[in-house]
């Protein structure tokens, strides 16, 4: 494997984590106001991402940094060709980091649920916009012969692309719902409720991500391309998902948040496949040679060589903390401990 | 203004706002760490500095979120409205950028909150170790981006090839002699603003009389590092000056409105009136000597003007007009200059107060009530030196090499003036309530009652919480 191919793919695992990571502390700020009846149960709520989401919002840092350095042509094209999705998003994430931080700061009815309407609104338009950009990615943009996407706003929403962001969001409902079953005390009515949350978002999440896999494949030449195993990753991203059901009904809290995140898994690399198959990262939908090609958006050889070990380096190191992170603050959250509860 | 000037405006912006939160952050922990290592291993002072550290831990804690997510705006932005220059610079640029996520942001935001939240999880000397990896995260984060910024000013260790810049010797870029000077610049001045509102904040409860046996060791911490910081600042300062009439002379010529050739020795403009337009200064107070001891420690010796110098980069660069906004760079420089030596004389009168006699410090009524005052200057600093070193290297982004008309994206001006609005909106909302969120919670001081402050995180006792584990050590 050349140096290019592989740090193709570790952008792509690093997209995949951020999806895994922030998709389920979206998903738990996308549920809170319908989960939470007591200010004790928002709380809880709050804390069971509180330790975790700044550390699972930094893998998006690090994706924009690592395909700064790897693919610098296709960091450009991507980040200025959708802009005002990047804006839309960057938005949402101001609005909702600081609102783990300051709803408490002031006691006042109207202040927490204002901030509680920025910390929703701020982790429901991410959550949708991925899915529109990684859509976007497969569909291609009017990228014209000087690089300039045409079209503007309206042109980044397309059926196939709505679908896609749909799906994402459902997908981090569904995420956050199952990580809640883990980090709440079970003997709690939000727990229960949690798990409910997780059936009926589940099943829409199931409808949606069939939608996108069969518009994939009638409108995009999506999956033609695939080799030996066409259909693998679609199918395995949607049985996990159905089996996410069989899981909560057998109460099996671990293999439903674990199948939900293979989910996450498999509709990430569904994505980065379709696009390292066709060998375009970027495609054009006004003129084929307009679009940008793997090897031609990539940095130079000593640059990867040189990114190579920092990511050798450093990425198993952080994950390594990550994870001791998770262990430290694996003890399960309950309401009635809300003045204690975690989060900024 | 065309979509040049608002990616512009919006990259000043965005740096700005962003700089405000983190030169608070890089500095602030730092003392943080050095108050928690005195309360580890001092156990007659444990109570006092346990109070202390949690006391300006929460303080550390309004600031450092906002800090986080205004830099993943400084991250998306050099692609969204940078991305030429992303294409050509992408090669060496984004190898910085991308050391600082992995070795910095991932350190920082993880052990922050394994900090915080795990009070009573954690032995003693893991949250310790945890608070001091979070210092050197700040500082491993400002070293890298600052490294990035320098290659811009003077980039090192490339060659163009076919319009693109190829990293040729990574060693050159990382020991780049400009990096190293802006980082200490940045480092130091990132000391002082945390020092001074140490020294603010202390000063406030000791003017007021409460829990005095608390703040007036943290006003000794705080002073401390407030006059460690000023010198560093104000000697990096004064040779980065120095550098820069040597590498990027314009910016130099633009920071003295010089618009000839200097005589030798040369004099030193206090205030001038600048007419950009006809290229010259209609009225200008000069002081004689000081440009040459400026420019070279020296009493004698002149220095280039920006029209001869104009002359210069059109014969090297092409046609086009290189002079940097005069006076914007001019008025930045006097006023960073002016609250920096302020700032240092007001560290080392407290440290002559603070010899003179064992309790001058904490009684001196009218020094407490300037620390008081001073907290924003350190800021007001930071804001014009960055206007300094950025606007006075136009119209290049890559000194010598890329233009920000040749950097700027293919975007059309209208969603970038769309985005700019946003963003204001929410810088602007941001900064309000950082300000008003920390002045509240400086004021309300050790003894506020918790409901009053509702924090989510267990930070209402200030009385010591998270150091229990301690006795089990002693």
């Amino acid at each position: 494997m050349d140096l290019v191919t592989l740090w193709f793919w570790l952008i792509a695992l690093t997209f995949t984590l951020y999806f895994f990571l922030e998709g389920f502390d979206f998903g738990v700020d996308v549920l809170r106001p319908t989960l939470a009846r007591t200010e004790a149960e928002e709380r809880a709520l709050t804390g069971t991402i509180g330790p975790f989401w700044d550390g699972n919002e930094v893998w998006v840092i690090a994706a924009a940094g690592l395909m700064f350095s790897t693919f610098p042509v296709w960091y450009g094209a991507v980040f200025s060709g959708m802009y005002p999705l990047f804006v839309l998003i960057l938005l949402a994430l101001l609005l909702r980091g600081v609102s783990f931080e300051y709803r408490n700061q002031v006691d006042s009815e109207r202040w927490r649920a204002l901030w509680d309407w920025m910390s929703f609104g701020g982790s429901v338009v991410p959550s949708f916009l991925w899915g529109v950009i990684m859509a976007k990615l497969i569909e291609g943009l009017p990228v014209d012969a000087d690089g300039r996407v045409e079209g503007g706003f309206a042109a980044m929403f397309t059926p196939f692309s709505v679908v896609g962001g749909v799906t994402t969001l459902l997908l981090f409902v569904l995420h956050g719902a199952n990580f809640l079953l883990l980090r709440l005390h079970t003997d709690t009515v939000l727990y229960r409720r949690a798990r409910k949350a997780a059936l009926r978002w589940g099943a829409l999440a199931t409808v949606a991500i069939v939608a996108f896999v069969v518009m994939g494949y009638v409108t995009e030449d999506l999956f033609e391309d695939f080799g030996v195993v066409p259909w693998a990753f679609p199918i395995a991203a949607f049985l996990t998902l159905a089996s996410i059901w069989l899981a909560l009904v057998r109460r099996r809290d671990t293999l439903a948040f674990t199948m939900s995140g293979l989910t996450v898994l498999f509709a990430t690399v569904t994505v980065f496949i379709a696009l390292f198959t066709r060998g375009e990262v970027l495609p054009s939908t006004l003129r084929a040679e307009y679009g940008l090609t793997l090897q031609e958006s990539a940095a130079q050889h000593y640059t990867l060589v040189l990114m190579t070990w920092v990511g050798a380096i450093f990425l198993p190191l952080i994950i390594g903390y990550q994870i001791w992170n998770y262990y430290v603050f694996r003890e399960r959250v309950r309401p009635d401990e809300g003045a204690l509860s975690h989060g900024y | 203004m065309d979509v040049v000037d608002l990616s512009r405006f919006q990259f000043a912006s965005t740096s700005i706002f962003h700089f405000f939160f983190v030169s608070l952050t890089v500095g602030l922990a730092f003392l943080i760490a050095v108050m928690e290592t005195i309360a580890y291993r001092r156990s007659d002072r444990r109570e006092v500095y346990g109070k202390m550290t949690n006391f300006f831990g929460h303080l550390f804690l309004i600031n450092f979120a906002v800090g986080v997510v205004t830099g993943i705006v400084q991250e998306f932005q050099f692609g969204m409205n940078w991305s030429r220059f992303s294409s050509f610079v992408g090669n060496i640029f984004g190898v910085p950028l991308a050391l600082e996520v992995l070795m910095a942001f991932f350190l920082e935001s993880t052990f922050i909150g394994l900090w915080w939240f795990g009070k009573d999880r954690l032995r003693p000397w893991m949250r310790l170790g945890s608070i001091w990896l979070v210092a050197i995260g700040t500082q491993i984060s400002a070293f890298w981006i600052v490294l990035a910024n320098a290659w811009m000013h003077h980039p090192v260790g490339y060659e163009v090839v076919d319009g693109q810049a190829r990293l040729t010797d990574f060693t050159a870029v990382v020991f780049n002699y400009k990096a190293w000077l802006y980082f200490a610049h940045v480092q130091g001045s990132a000391w002082v603003v945390a020092g001074f509102l140490v020294l603010g904040v202390s000063a406030y409860h000791l003017l007021k009389r409460q829990d005095s046996d608390v703040f007036s060791r943290s006003l000794r911490i705080g002073l401390v590092f407030a006059a460690i910081g000023t010198v560093f600042s104000i000697v990096s300062g004064h040779t980065a000056a120095q550098v820069s009439r040597e590498d990027q002379p314009m910016k130099f010529a633009a920071m003295e409105a010089q618009w000839e050739t200097s005589d030798s020795p040369a004099p030193w403009s206090l205030v001038a009136v600048i007419d950009q337009e006809n290229r010259e200064n209609t009225f200008s107070l000069e002081i004689p000597y000081v440009g040459s001891i400026l420019a070279y420690n020296s009493l004698e010796g002149r220095y280039e003007g920006l029209n001869p110098l104009n002359e210069e980069y059109q014969e090297r660069y092409g046609e086009g007009d290189y002079i940097p906004p005069v006076a914007w760079v001019y008025w930045s420089f006097r006023i960073m200059v002016a609250i920096g030596s302020l700032l240092l004389a007001t560290a080392f009168l407290g440290l002559f107060l603070w010899w003179r006699r064992k309790r001058g410090l904490d009684t001196t009524r009218w020094y407490l009530r300037a620390l008081v005052l001073f907290i924003p200057l350190p800021w007001i600093a930071n804001f014009t030196g960055w206007i300094v070193t950025e606007m006075g290297r136009q119209p290049f982004m890559v000194y010598g090499e890329l233009t920000v008309t040749e950097g700027v994206s293919a975007n059309t001006a209208g969603e970038v003036l769309a985005g700019l609005i946003g963003l204001w909106a929410v810088y602007l909302a941001l900064i309000g309530l950082d300000v008003y969120l920390l002045t509240v919670t400086a004021r309300a001081g050790i003894h506020r009652k918790p409901e009053a402050q509702l924090v989510a995180a267990p930070a209402p006792d200030y009385e010591g919480a998270g150091f229990q584990g301690y006795e089990k050590r002693d």
